[in-house]
């Protein structure tokens, strides 16, 4: 953690950067914010680690646990509600066996999230799998999807 | 035989979710293959297009041969060796693939200004927007306006924003311009957060030179060096499109130092938004760029005066900067001929929802909304009834069908109590619960609620709650009454255009659709969509037995015998609606 941090800190210093940069940068070389990251861009910059975790629990970009191998967006925008998206992402809880607030499987091969709008409502509903944009979803297509990916994984 | 040869294929987000790019591979590979350009000696281009409109239709393909244009509709890879065999070889183009009727209709009442050349020229492509007098504005302004000349125009154009609040730009402008300050900022918002829109994740898309002109534009009227474009960080293929067009502006020295060799310097930059409605207004936005949580301040002292690091700053939207070099180049008597007395131009739409023709439209200002709905988008989705229009997203409110022939702008907009917004424009059906869609905005509005004031950290907060207890039945009386009230109070008390605007869905559906209100509190979803109010039980001399409800029930609440009729146990039933979903027999009734 130390040298992949250190490279970003002296970036930070180097260009007077923002944290919302800093913490971006941070993400992609993680996948997420581990917390003793921050800690030790606190110390480091000496700046107060509420600084940053303040920015960071601010946008919903930012993510403070791991996330799976596997990240499926669901689209929440008006478009996608009034035709369906909600019971699209309940039967991806069910087939997930995800809890209420849960929102990555216990063995770290889901993540899925919920997003405002992707802006692609003509297409509605919208469910972006691993970066592919997939429109006019349904919980079959979804099942479908699902489990391609679940057998790619055991492979 | 055909002498010259072009093939568009629509390639924005809508167009690359249905497979856009792979159709263009395979008309690259097949005419390689083929030996098309060599062959026949024809002049042949092949690229990608931004957003055409009619994304429910994609992927859309354009061939033009000789001059004649023949447009394809769901195109798929493997329909393409057809198209290139019997059209490009042949000269007959395949009848049954091309649009329809409709299609010609979605685009005959549209004027075309900020769209004029998305879906025409190829996005990444510098000289395709050259070849259509790209970067001709700005020249003109270079070689013959001073700023105060440009800024005049705009203000004669009649041009407001179109990121929601409908402000004067000229007006704008001119008060950044006269702000004394060594330095100046110009922020492009392409912070498009409104659910329900993607106007200018389209244009950017589409035609992100356009954008980047009238930045510069701007920047020359108001005396800035330095512009930022706010984009989201949920627009991929923008935001990439976006960094190829600025990087290539700048090597052909449209931007950067002594541009035009006038010794004016500009540049600009991208900064990523990291997903934050409240974003979207201007003094947040501001806090966000400086890298802190993106909470807005009271205005004034408003940005123009003190901005981005406290200098005068100019922000403006998307669809807003992308008018600016058609202003420039076809004069403001030209754009002003379209629209109303007090709103002029074009506005663009995302019109979505129940309609078959869903898409982005591009219309004169002061169309009506019937016009919208049935000329352009075609009817209403699978012959059902329309119900509402909702316009300006979470911060709007829906227009009923007794309105239909009301003008979309500005000034008729705010008269029935809601906005042009952003451009959303939501069509409902009679499926469709007023109470449900209005709770729907609420969240939104309240989970993006940044926190800073009371009346919208805890008043959104009471209003989600009271509208989640009616649409479970457990509404109370007088709820109604309070709704409005708590509503009028946060309109009132709120910093920011979020919080003033966060009740509009409420307040609205409550004025239009009160009935439906009520009927929630006897415990009755007319629209029978509020899932907490249903109970579902199978219809017997429909039922076939076939067990796809039986199979789909997650609950374990559906039994019987195949080829009998099953039945649903209401205490065990989650009422989730899978099996009314699944059922082919429309067996599945609910009450």
């Amino acid at each position: 953690m130390e040298k992949r941090l250190q490279g970003l800190i002296e970036d930070f210093k180097k260009n007077e950067g923002n944290i919302i940069s800093l913490l971006q940068e941070t993400q992609e070389v993680f996948g997420y914010i581990p917390e003793e990251a921050v800690y030790r861009l606190s110390e480091e910059l000496d700046m107060p680690a509420s600084n940053f975790f303040g920015v960071a629990t601010f946008y919903a970009q930012f993510y403070l646990k791991p996330r799976g191998k596997n990240i499926i967006t669901a689209c929440c925008g008006t478009a996608c509600h009034v035709k369906g998206s909600d019971r699209i992402i309940n039967s991806l809880k069910r087939d997930l066996n995800l809890a209420d607030e849960q929102n990555t499987t216990e063995d770290k091969k889901f993540t899925l999230e919920q997003v405002a709008c992707v802006g692609a409502c003509s297409i509605a509903p919208v469910v972006i799998i691993n970066k592919k944009v997939y429109g006019k979803m349904n919980s079959d297509k979804m099942a479908k999807e699902l489990k391609a990916l679940k057998e790619d994984g055991n492979e | 035989m055909n002498k010259s040869i072009t093939i568009q294929v629509c390639m924005g987000t809508g167009g690359m979710a249905a497979g856009g790019s792979e159709v263009l591979d395979a008309f690259e590979s097949l005419m390689r293959e083929k030996n098309i350009p060599a062959e026949f000696k024809k002049e042949c281009s092949m690229h990608k297009v931004g957003c055409r409109g009619l994304c429910a239709r994609d992927v859309l393909v354009d061939v033009i041969a000789d001059n004649r244009r023949t447009i394809y509709q769901y195109i798929k890879p493997e329909m393409v060796e057809r198209i290139v065999d019997e059209h490009i070889v042949g000269g007959n183009p395949v009848s049954e693939w091309q649009v329809d009727e409709d299609y010609h209709k979605f685009h005959e009442k549209q004027v075309k200004v900020v769209l004029s050349d998305c879906g025409n020229i190829d996005p990444e492509d510098i000289n395709a927007y050259m070849a259509v007098d790209g970067y001709k504005a700005v020249e003109k302004v270079f070689a013959s306006m001073t700023p105060e000349e440009v800024i005049d125009m705009i203000k004669k154009s009649g041009l407001r924003g179109r990121g929601g609040a409908g402000f004067p730009t000229g007006v704008k402008w001119e008060a950044c311009r006269k702000a004394e300050a060594g330095q100046k900022y110009i922020i492009c918002n392409a912070d498009e957060g409104d659910p329900g829109a993607f106007m200018d994740r389209a244009v950017i898309e589409g035609n992100p030179h356009a954008v980047i002109e009238g930045m510069i534009i701007g920047a020359y009227a108001i005396g800035a060096s330095k512009g930022y474009v706010y984009i989201r960080a949920e627009y991929p293929l923008a935001v990439e499109r976006l960094k190829k067009a600025i990087n290539v502006s700048r090597e052909r020295g449209f931007l950067g130092k002594n541009i035009f060799g006038k010794g004016f310097d500009f540049d600009i930059k991208i900064k990523l938004g990291a997903g934050a409605f409240v974003c979207g207004e201007e003094t947040a936005l501001i806090a966000s760029i400086e890298g802190q949580r993106g909470m807005p301040r009271a205005k004034p002292p408003f940005p123009v005066h003190r901005g981005l690091w406290g200098k005068p700053t100019v922000i403006n939207n998307v669809e807003t900067l992308a008018n600016i070099p058609y202003i420039i180049k076809k004069g403001h008597e030209w754009f002003s001929s379209y629209g109303t007395e007090k709103s002029k131009g074009t506005k663009v739409f995302a019109l979505t929802g129940k309609i078959k023709n869903s898409g982005l439209i591009e219309v004169p200002m002061g169309i009506t909304l019937r016009e919208i709905i049935y000329d352009i988008g075609g009817g209403i989705e699978n012959e059902k009834a329309l119900k509402a229009v909702q316009t300006g997203g979470p911060s709007g409110g829906c227009i009923t069908t007794g309105m239909l022939d009301i003008n979309m702008d500005y000034e008729s907009l705010a008269k029935v109590g809601s906005i042009v917004g952003s451009g959303g424009m939501i069509v409902l059906d009679e499926d469709d619960c007023m109470v449900n869609v209005a709770k729907y905005f609420l969240q939104f509005t309240q989970s993006e609620s940044c926190g800073k004031c009371v009346p919208c950290r805890i008043g959104t907060k009471r209003l989600l709650e009271i509208m989640d207890r009616i649409t479970k039945g457990a509404g109370r009386q007088g709820d109604i009454e309070l709704l409005e009230k708590l509503s009028n109070d946060i309109k009132a008390a709120s910093l920011c255009g979020l919080g003033q605007t966060a009740p509009n869905p409420v307040l609205s559906t409550i004025k239009y659709f009160r009935e439906e209100y009520e009927a929630h509190l006897q415990g009755k979803c007319p629209a029978k969509a509020c899932n907490e109010l249903l109970t579902y039980h199978i219809i017997e001399e429909f039922c076939k037995g076939c067990g796809a409800c039986l199979r789909a029930c997650p609950a374990g609440a559906i039994t019987g015998e195949k080829k009998k009729p099953h039945t649903i146990a209401p205490e065990i039933c989650i009422k989730c609606g899978a099996c009314f979903d699944v059922c082919k027999f429309k067996a599945v009734g609910k009450e």
